[in-house]
Parts: C-alpha cells; structure tokens; sequence
C-alpha cells in the first residue's frame, strides 16, 4: 500500500531521515518508537508530504506521491492523520470539524456528512458534544474528536504522531481505546508512540527509528524480547 | 446673580442665533447631509476595496514565504514596495499626486482610489499579522484532510485570523473615516470641507463643532458595531 524507496530529508545541513526503504502493506499495524530527534514525526510527515522529502519516492497505491504532478489533495483524502496536539478547528464547533472536509470537498451532502459524523460520535459515546466547540472539551475529549474527524473521511491509512504525548495521564487510555479499536478493525495504521506496551500489544511489526535510518523491525513479542541492536537494547532499558 | 443670569440669557440667544445660521439658514442642512454623504461613500469605498487590496496582497506575501515559485516572489516584492511607499508618504500627498495623474476625472473619485489604494497597505499589514498568527498546525490539519491551500486559508485560516484582528481593523477603519478629512484638499465637498465653507460665510465656529459632532457619533456607532461583531466571534471560546 505504501512503498517507501529510500527516503531522505535534510532540514538546511541537517540529515533527519538518511535513506528509508519499507513497505507498508494493507492491514498491517506499524508502531514506531525511537528516542526524540531520531526522526519518526518527520518520517510520518514525509509519508502524507506534509514535509517535501529531499530525495527518494514514496509510492502509495502505486502512485508516486513525491512526484509534482501528483494529486497531493487527493492523496491525502485517503490518508487521515492525527497530531500530537490534536489540532481542532477552534472557531467550528464537534459537529462542523467533522464534516468540513467531507463536505467543503463534496465527497458527501451536508445531510450525509452530518449523519455520518454524529454516528462516529455516537461510537466514542461523544455524541452530547456535537454542538459545543473545541475550548470546551478536555485534551483526551480532543483528541479523540480529532481521530473520528480523521476517520470522517474513510481514508485507507490512519497516521499518527504522538497521539497520547500531550495528554495527563488519565486520558491516555480512552484515547488509546478508539485507536485501538480503529487499528483492530483492519485499517492500516502507522503510529509512532512512546507507549511501548500499546505498541505491544496492537502492532503487528514495530520499527526502531534512530539517526534517521529503521535500524531494526520485527513483530513486537520478538523486538521487544530479543533485540539485537544496541542502541535499541539501550532504548529499551530506558523506556521499559 | 440676576446679573449673570441675564448674561446667560443673552449668550443663550446669541448661541441660538448662530446654530440657526450654520444650520437652517439658507437650507443649509442639506449641504452637510450631502457631505456626509460624500465622506460616507469615500470611506465605505475606500474599506470594502481597502478589505480586498489587503487580503490579496497579505495572502501573496504570506504564501511567497513558503513557496518557491518565483512568480510569486516577484509579486511579493511588487507588493512589498507598495506597502513601503504608501505607509511612507503622507495620505494627503499621494491625494495630490493622484488628482494629478486622474485628471480625466473628478476629485471624488480620485478619493476614493487613494484611500482605497491607501488603507489596502495598512489593511494587509494587520491581515498578515493576523494570518501568522494562527498556529501552523491548523494549516497542516487541514491540508491533511485533503482541502487544498485556498479552501485551507478560506474555510480555517482566516475566520480565526479575522477573529485576532478584528480590533485592529476597526482601529484602520475609524482612522480612514476621519482621514477622509483631507479630500477638501482635492476639491471634494465631504463633511469637513463643506463645514469649513458655511463657517466661511456664518463667521462663527458652530459649523465646526457640528462637523466634529457628526465624526464622533460615526465613530460611536462604528465601536458599537465592532464590539456587537466581536461577541459573536467569542461565541467559540468558551460557554
Ligand atoms: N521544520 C524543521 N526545521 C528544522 N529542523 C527540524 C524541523 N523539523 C524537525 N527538525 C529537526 O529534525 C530532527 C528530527 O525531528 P523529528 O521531529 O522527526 O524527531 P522525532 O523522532 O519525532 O522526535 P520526538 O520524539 O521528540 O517527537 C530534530 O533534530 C529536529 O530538531
Ligand atoms: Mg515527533
């Protein structure tokens, strides 16, 4: 689905990504963890070029997205992604941040954006929320919002960055909750965390990103019992 | 006290008469509600093209910052060189100038492409200001969404950057309407030039206090307005 053929990124000097090679197939469930500064968000930035990769391609379903003739708008319909700060529309209320993108893009009517939203609402049991405005809701309210808004758009991939860094801790797990829900129902997911126990528990492969380079990937049970990089092992004895 | 009681009286009077000469005499009512009438177009004119001028110009120098078409860099210094010359040089000078270059046409219309031309410099100053500070976040949420740049800046960007900056764009637009004050310069018969001309015959300086009267209630109104726009666009920030 997604074909990563050796990605690079260099911000001015600075080499973030040095050559990524991947393929990311339907259903599959990729977590990606790694210390800060290795690289993840810009990786997954690079896979919706929300940040222009400085050389390589990224083929998704077949097309080549780095190349200019692309349909960029159209690509990333199928691509939903949630931040690390949620990023809701502040001046629209639950219900209008759902079906902006829908509508303003005319994939659905007004009537059928509206339904479908308050039916994804009513799924995270936020359905009372619909008329009330982002400043009103808690971060982990938020963020959850921010998922279904993604999910509005049934993309083929769901990315996301940090999804649960910016939470207090009580909030994490409703939010991991929809996530895991969402992945466990065949989307394909990509998601970079420091959750390592999620991570574990929902991903079918995990990636350890560090200097910008995948140094190792494996089903969770075998990355995270037996790993054969240092600097992994060392991350690991950190986190864990 | 009976003294300074018939003093009373008597300027009472006078003050009376004079109020009467500025305004009823002659009909001279009329000639102020025709300059009212011309500062009203003036400014109405010079905001709603100002508004245009300044959102163009703002959207080309914001989006120049991160593209790199060089199409777009060199509108963007065009229009870095317009905002420097017209915030440069006194309003009433780029007046004279254009009512120099527009002879085909009348001073009224003159007035209304300099202001115009004027306030859209001013105007795209505070819409930049306001657009950068709309978090990039909200941008990045909406392109990922799929919208394109213009429905990115429309439909996200610029209600929450019009909300930021909305008491500044008052400020500019109360600023213009008195500005306009200076079209008698260009021959234009506004509020201001046709009220110095009856104090030109009455020989007092009600018609002054007059003119002033009706700027300062324009004024009210236009904070009464602002603040009644400004309740509404809270209505997101908290309930
Ligand atoms: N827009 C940018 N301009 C310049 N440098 C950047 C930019 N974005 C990221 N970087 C740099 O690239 C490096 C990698 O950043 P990135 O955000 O991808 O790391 P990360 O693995 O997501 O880290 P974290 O776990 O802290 O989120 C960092 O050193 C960062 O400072
Ligand atoms: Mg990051």
């Amino acid at each position: 689905m997604i074909e990563v053929k050796n990605l690079k990124k260099k911000f001015g000097e600075l080499c973030v990504l040095n050559g990524i090679t991947e393929t990311i197939t339907k259903g599959e469930r990729i977590a990606i963890i790694g210390p800060s500064g290795s690289g993840k968000s810009t990786f997954l930035r690079c896979l919706n070029m929300l940040e222009t990769p400085t050389s390589g391609q990224i083929l998704f379903e077949g097309i080549d997205i780095t190349d200019s003739n692309c349909d960029l708008n159209k690509i990333r319909q199928k691509m939903g992604m949630v931040f690390q700060h949620f990023n809701l529309f502040p001046h629209l209320s639950i219900i209008e941040n759902i079906m902006l993108a829908p509508v303003n893009l005319k994939l659905k009517t007004k009537q059928q954006a509206r339904e479908d939203a308050a039916k994804l609402l009513k799924r995270i049991g936020l359905y009372d929320k619909a008329d009330t405005y982002p400043a009103m809701l808690s971060g982990g309210q938020k963020q959850r919002i921010a998922i279904i808004r993604a999910l509005a758009m049934n993309p083929d991939v769901m990315l996301f960055d940090e999804p649960t860094s910016a939470l207090d801790p009580e909030m994490v797990g409703e939010v991991l909750d929809v996530i895991k829900e969402v992945a466990l129902e065949g989307m394909t997911t990509v998601i970079v965390t420091h959750e390592m126990g999620f991570a574990r528990e929902i991903a079918t492969k995990v990636m350890f990103m560090d200097e910008g380079i995948i140094k190792e990937q494996a089903p969770p049970d075998e990355l995270f019992e037996n790993p054969k990089d240092e600097r992994l092992k060392f991350f690991l004895s950190k986190v864990l | 006290m009976e003294q300074w009681w018939d003093s009373f009286v008597l300027w009472f009077e006078r003050f009376i008469q004079r109020c009467y000469s500025a305004l009823i005499d002659n009909d001279r009512w009329i000639l102020y509600l025709n300059g009212l009438k011309t500062t009203l177009m003036i400014a109405a004119v010079a905001c709603i093209f100002g508004i245009i001028i300044g959102l163009l110009v703002a959207i080309c120098k914001t989006s120049a910052e991160t593209k790199k078409s060089p199409v777009l860099k060199f509108l963007a210094k065009i229009c870095d060189l317009y905002t420097t010359v017209i915030r440069g040089t006194p309003v009433i000078v780029q007046l004279l100038i254009l009512y120099n270059i527009t002879a085909w046409t009348e001073g009224y219309y003159a007035c209304m492409i300099g202001f115009s031309i004027n306030s859209g410099a001013y105007v795209s100053e505070i819409f930049r200001s306001g657009i950068r500070s709309i978090d990039i976040g909200q941008s990045e949420a909406g392109r990922s969404l799929g919208l394109n740049e213009t429905q990115t800046m429309r439909l996200i960007v610029l209600p929450q950057a019009i909300k930021n900056i909305l008491p500044a764009l008052f400020n500019e637009f109360i600023a213009l309407l008195k500005e306009t004050s200076v079209a008698g310069y260009i021959a234009v018969s506004d509020i201001t030039k046709v009220a110095y001309s009856i104090q030109g015959t009455t020989f007092n300086s009600i018609p002054l206090y007059i003119c002033a009267l009706v700027y300062l209630l324009l004024v009210v109104v236009m904070t009464k307005l602002q603040k009644k726009l400004e309740r509404r666009l809270a209505r997101s920030d908290r309930s």
